[in-house]
Order: structure tokens, then sequence, then C-alpha cells
């Protein structure tokens, strides 16, 4: 692997850690192996636990995946590896949608 | 207009869409069959993930599933919404670099063997028709219900359509079909949910409506209210529940693992133009998805509390007409043992199996039953699908609503058959013939065969829909445990790892599959009466047994991969190739 794709594959690998620490503790966490102590909590007529559950838990998986698409294209701009480029290899850029291509 | 005029319009102007949409994107290579010429815009798979994904399970069963679990029910609402987190980090952007068209693929370049790409076809077929037979016999169910046609009418014209737009179509029909049927469904799923939320507690938004205060006038909030009931009844409050903690955490696991790895719900990654797309995508899947999985909780806990209400305590000549009405196709029954002629419920079943009639009215009417009472105070059967069918009928909403769910049952289901049905034939016509048995095919051959492979496997899961394996409730556990433990630990090792060896690879799959099969054969087929906590390991039911599945197959895979020789320089290659979104290729027909 060249220098700078090591780079690139280092920083993404961090921020899927962080991002994956997140997905385990809101769903595992909270939903599951905490869900007694924070039912104890109210939160806006639900027990908070089994509002993580049941709600909480989906809305920060959507807001992970959107965190993490955003984040990646300015890693991937700032290791000059995005997918608008060519890779370094020659091969031509995305093609535009082509109707019918044999 | 009469409910079921309406519904026959609804249903009828939905599939003539279907059909429309198919002949104008027929598909014109390899290319454009497999994987819809790479260029659907990451919205549109969005939607078309979501329909795929979201099956007639999601749709009619599973609001009535968490209303009988209560908080255990969010093992499927976090298990089946958290594995696109999993897929979106893991698995969907190195994939659409890697650009070809299946699965199989995938496992077959990077494991440099024909062995893993065949290997990984036999796990992508068990799983993909254990699923498929499910969906069909869903098409039947809802004709039924709804239109009165018999069930085997009902699944041969849902093959008709289906047969239609995914064997002209392909991918490319299926695509902008399933975004069509997400509107459907999501409308029709939602509508109700809406007006039961505003009747129930004043709130529009059912998603924060049962965690409102009650409209009744007792001044409790309805998850406050279900609690108090339940237990009073004897049953476990709502918000606690009966399944241990171990065996929530190993059945959360199974399925969020088994989500990211069911291929066809990975081949939709395949459709986007690039990388980031592939990303992104998977987000708006995932918003798609969750207006309905945070609806259905609530719908549940609605539904349980209207049911509790219309029933216990109520004399059988005053219930509801709706109760009377599903008791005559037998997915409700009363079994009077003390002989009050009140319905009284409580924990437990009623009667021994599913309500067998004798033809004859009780006194009060009811239909008589010739099932064996149980020792328990429940005289009430409830089968759990009519939380969601009969809904809007509970809610006392027009006759068009009611129309309106049939179409999106329906919608639900031939969406996520015609995604399955592609993938089947793919592997089977590009992994099977191209690759391994007549390499030598030229792209237009390749095409007919294709379209071949999935009229055949349209007419097998047409023959599972309406001969269903007496196994087929079981079979669920299957197709998300076998696909936790056999193709999700190859692919995320393939991309993440440089020295995972083919060797590695199927042994691990092997292990994975094998194991998983086992579990959930013994306990299931061979000694379902050992089935329950004392005798499973760890006490993990066949449900949770995936994740450990999946986690034989790493260490497995792991082990095998040290004491065997490298991975080849290409290989390497490739895999350094694919952690780089930079220069993606759209895929073209060869």
């Amino acid at each position: 692997m060249q220098d700078k794709h090591r780079a690139y594959w280092r920083a993404n690998l961090r921020l899927m850690g962080v991002l994956l620490a997140l997905w385990f503790l809101v769903s595992f966490g909270f939903g599951i192996l905490l869900v007694e102590p924070l039912n104890q909590v109210p939160f806006f007529g639900f027990k908070l636990g089994f509002w993580w559950a049941q709600q909480g838990s989906i809305y920060v998986f959507i807001v992970l995946i959107f965190v993490y698409a955003a984040a990646m294209r300015h890693i991937d701009r700032k290791h000059g590896v995005d997918d608008e480029r060519d890779g370094g290899k020659g091969e031509p850029p995305c093609e535009p949608l082509r109707k019918n291509s044999k | 207009m009469s409910v079921e005029a309406l519904t026959y319009l609804f249903v009828g102007l939905s599939f003539a869409l279907y059909i429309g949409i198919a002949i104008w994107s027929k598909a014109g290579s390899t290319g454009e069959f497999y994987v819809a010429g790479g260029g659907v815009h990451p919205i549109a798979n969005g939607m078309a993930t979501a329909a795929d994904w979201m099956s007639a399970a999601s749709f009619i069963s599973m609001a009535g599933i968490i209303a009988f679990m209560g908080y255990d029910g969010a093992v499927y609402l976090m298990g089946w919404t958290g594995g696109y987190v999993l897929l979106a980090l893991l698995l969907a952007p190195y994939l659409r670099k890697f650009g070809e068209f299946t699965v199989p693929d995938f496992i077959g370049a990077r494991y440099y063997s024909n062995a893993a790409r065949v290997v990984a076809v036999l796990c992508l077929i068990v799983v993909s028709f254990t699923y498929v037979a499910g969906q069909m016999r869903g098409v039947g169910i809802v004709f039924s219900h709804f239109l009165n046609v018999p069930i085997v009418w009902g699944v041969v014209i849902g093959m008709a359509v289906v047969f239609f737009y995914a064997v002209l179509g392909g991918m490319k029909g299926i695509t902008y079909t399933q975004v069509v049927q997400y509107c459907v469904l999501i409308f029709a799923y939602l509508t109700p949910a809406i007006f039961i939320s505003l009747m129930m507690t004043g709130m529009p938004i059912p998603q924060l409506g049962f965690g409102a205060e009650l409209a009744d006038g007792s001044g409790l909030r309805a998850l406050e209210k279900l609690d108090r009931t339940l237990v009073e009844l004897g049953f476990t409050a709502y918000t606690s529940g009966n399944k241990a903690k171990i065996d929530v955490f190993a059945i959360t696991l199974a399925l969020m693992i088994g989500t990211a790895g069911l291929p066809h719900v990975i081949v939709r990654f395949f459709t986007v133009p690039k990388v980031s797309d592939a990303r992104r995508s998977a987000g708006y899947a995932l918003l798609c998805i969750a207006l309905l999985y945070t609806t259905a909780p609530a719908v549940g806990a609605f539904a349980r509390l209207n049911f509790i209400d219309t029933v216990h305590g109520v004399p059988y000549a005053e219930t509801a007409d709706w109760f009377k009405r599903w008791e005559s196709i037998g997915l409700v029954g009363w079994l009077d043992k003390n002989g009050d002629g009140t319905i009284q419920y409580a924990p437990g079943p009623a009667f021994q199996g599913a309500p067998a009639f004798t033809g004859e009215l009780g006194e009060q009417d009811q239909k008589q039953l010739t099932n064996a009472p149980t020792e328990t105070a429940n005289e009430v059967y409830v089968d759990r699908d009519i939380m969601v069918l009969a809904n809007p009928e509970i809610a006392a909403l027009p006759g068009w609503v009611i129309a309106l769910v049939a179409a999106g049952g329906l919608a639900a289901a031939l969406s996520t058959a015609a995604g399955l049905l592609l993938v089947i034939s793919a592997s089977v016509s590009h992994d099977l013939i191209k690759k391994t048995l007549a390499r030598g095919i030229s792209d237009r051959q390749e095409l007919r065969a294709a379209r071949l492979a999935a009229a055949a496997a349209i007419l097998v899961a047409g023959y599972l829909g309406i001969n269903p394996p007496a196994f087929v409730a079981q079979v669920v556990a299957f197709a998300f445990g076998l696909a936790a433990a056999s193709l999700f630990p190859a692919i995320l090792l393939g991309v993440f790892s440089m020295r995972t060896t083919k060797e590695g690879a199927i042994a691990g799959m092997l292990a994975g599959l094998a194991f998983t099969f086992l579990y959930i054969a013994w306990f299931k087929f061979v000694a379902p009466e050992q089935n329950h906590a004392a005798h499973w390991w760890f006490g993990i039911s066949p449900e949770g047994i995936g994740a450990v599945g999946a986690l034989l197959n790493f260490a497995i895979a792991i082990l095998v991969s040290r004491f065997t020789a490298g991975v080849p320089e290409r290989v390497q290659e490739l895999v350094a190739a694919i952690r780089v979104p930079a220069g993606v290729q759209r895929p073209q027909g060869h």
C-alpha cells in the first residue's frame, strides 16, 4: 500500500472505531445492559431505558451513518483519494449515465 | 363504494403501475439486469433498499409481535436497523468499489478460489429461499384476508406480477418499482398509525404519542396505563421483558450481523454510481426504514391497550364487530371456560393450538371450538398479525384506509420477493454458469440465462408459498442466523484483513454455517421439547445463535489463515484498491 493510502486507512479506521463505539453504547449499552437503571429516569413520558431500546437507538443509527458519510468525504479529499479522481492508475473517472449501455 | 371494491381498485392500480414501470425500464444488458447499470441515485436507492428490506413480516407482523413482547420487541427494532450501521461502515463502500455484480463474485475474487465462490452461492441460496417462501405466503394471506381470494390464487397473481417486472426489467425494473412500492407501503402504514395516535392521545406523531397522556380522562400516560393493566392481569409490565439479558443481547447482535450479511440488501449498494454514494445511500435507506420502525412500537403499544379494552371483561354479546369478523376467519377465538358469557384475558394460551371450529354456535353465538382448554384463566386466542390488519377497523377508520393497508401489505411482500429472486437468479446465471460452469458464454447468453433462472426461482418460490413447509414460521431464525454466521465474517475479513487466506475463509464459512444450522435444527426440529433456556448453550436461544456462529467463523478463519500459505500479491493489491474510493468503475456488461 502506498504511504498516502496507509494514512488514509488509519484515519478511516479511527473514525470507524469512534462511531462503532457509539453504535454499541446506544443499543447494547443503553438499550440492553443498562436498561434497568435508566428506566428509573422519566423521559417525555417514557422510561429512558425503554425509550433507548425502542426509539432512541434507531435515531442515533441514522445520524451515525450520515456523519460517517460526510466525514469520509472530507477525509477522502484530504488524502486525495475521493471518487471524483481516477486513483492514479489511469482508469477513466466515473462515466455519465448512459442508456442501454452494452 | 364498498371496502372490497376500493381494495380491488387500489390493488389493481398499484399493480398496473408496477407493470408499467417494468415495460419502461426493460434491461438491455447483464449490467442493467444485475445492478441497474450502476446508475441509481442514492436517494432512490435508499427508498428501494427500504422496500427491498421491509417484508410482509415487517409490515404485517412486527407491530403485533412487539405488542405481545413489550420491551423484548426491541431485539427486532434495534437488530433490524443497527445492521445498517455495520453495512454502511464496514461493507457497502468497499463492495461498491469492488464493482462486480454479486456477493459470491467478491468472495470468489478476494479468496482467489472458485470453491469459495460456490460455498458463498450455497449460503446465499439457502438464506434467500428461506426468506422468499414467507413473502409469497404473505401475498397469499393478504389476498385472502382482504379480497376473499383463495390463498393459492393470491400466490399465483403475486407470482405473475413479480414474473413480469423481475424477469423483464431485472434490477433496473425492480429498483424503480421498489421506489414506488416504498411510497405505497409507508403511506399505508403511517396513515392508520397517525389516526390511532390522534384518537388515543390527541398527539398526531405516533413516536411521541405512545409516551403521551391518554385522552380517556384517566390522567395516565399510554405506557403507564399499559404497564398497570398488564400487571393487574398477571402479565409482566410492558416496559420490562421476559427474556434473559444474554439472550436479548445475542438475538440483537445476530439480527444486526445477519441484516448486514443478507445478499439481497448488500447487492442494492452495487447499483449506485460511486463509493461515497454507497455510504450516503445506506443513510437514506435507514431513514426510510426508521420511519416505519419507529412507528411500529407505537402501533404495538396502542393496539395492545385497545385490544385489552375491547375484549377483557366484556360480555361476548357486546364485543366490537371486528372481533367477530376476525373470529370468522380463525384469527381470534374465545373459549368460555368459566361459563359466565364474559371474555377474560390473562397470561398463557387459552387452549391447545390454533382455533378449530366445530361449525356450531354457542350460547352467546360465539363459534364453538374443539380445542382442549388449558389450566390458565385466559379465554382468548389472538393471532398477532391482526394488530396491524385490524387496526383501521379497531380505530373505525374509513374504508379507503383499509384498502390502502391491503395495497401496502402487497407492496411490502412483492418488493422483498423480487429483490430476493433477483439475487438468486444472479448467483445462478453469473456465479454458477458464467464464472464456473460455462465460462465462454456471451453477454446475451448470460442475460437469457439470468431471465430463465429468475423465472425458475419464481416458480419454486410460488410452490413454497402455496405448500409452505410445516416449519415456515420457524425458518426466519435460519435466514438471519445463517447470513450472520456465513457471509458477513467472510466479507468483513476480506476487506479488513490482508492475511485471510482462501483456506481460512472457506473453513470459517463452513464452520459457521454448520454450527448455526445444527444448533437451530436441533432445537427447532429434532428435539423441540428441549427448546428452553435450561438446555441452551450459554442461555442463548436458536434465534440468537447466529451471533455465536459468526464469532466461530471469525476465530476459525483467522486461526486457519495463520497456518496456511500467504495471500497472493495480486489479491493484496485488489484489497488495497478497494480500500480507496478513487478510480471507481461503472459495471458494464461483458
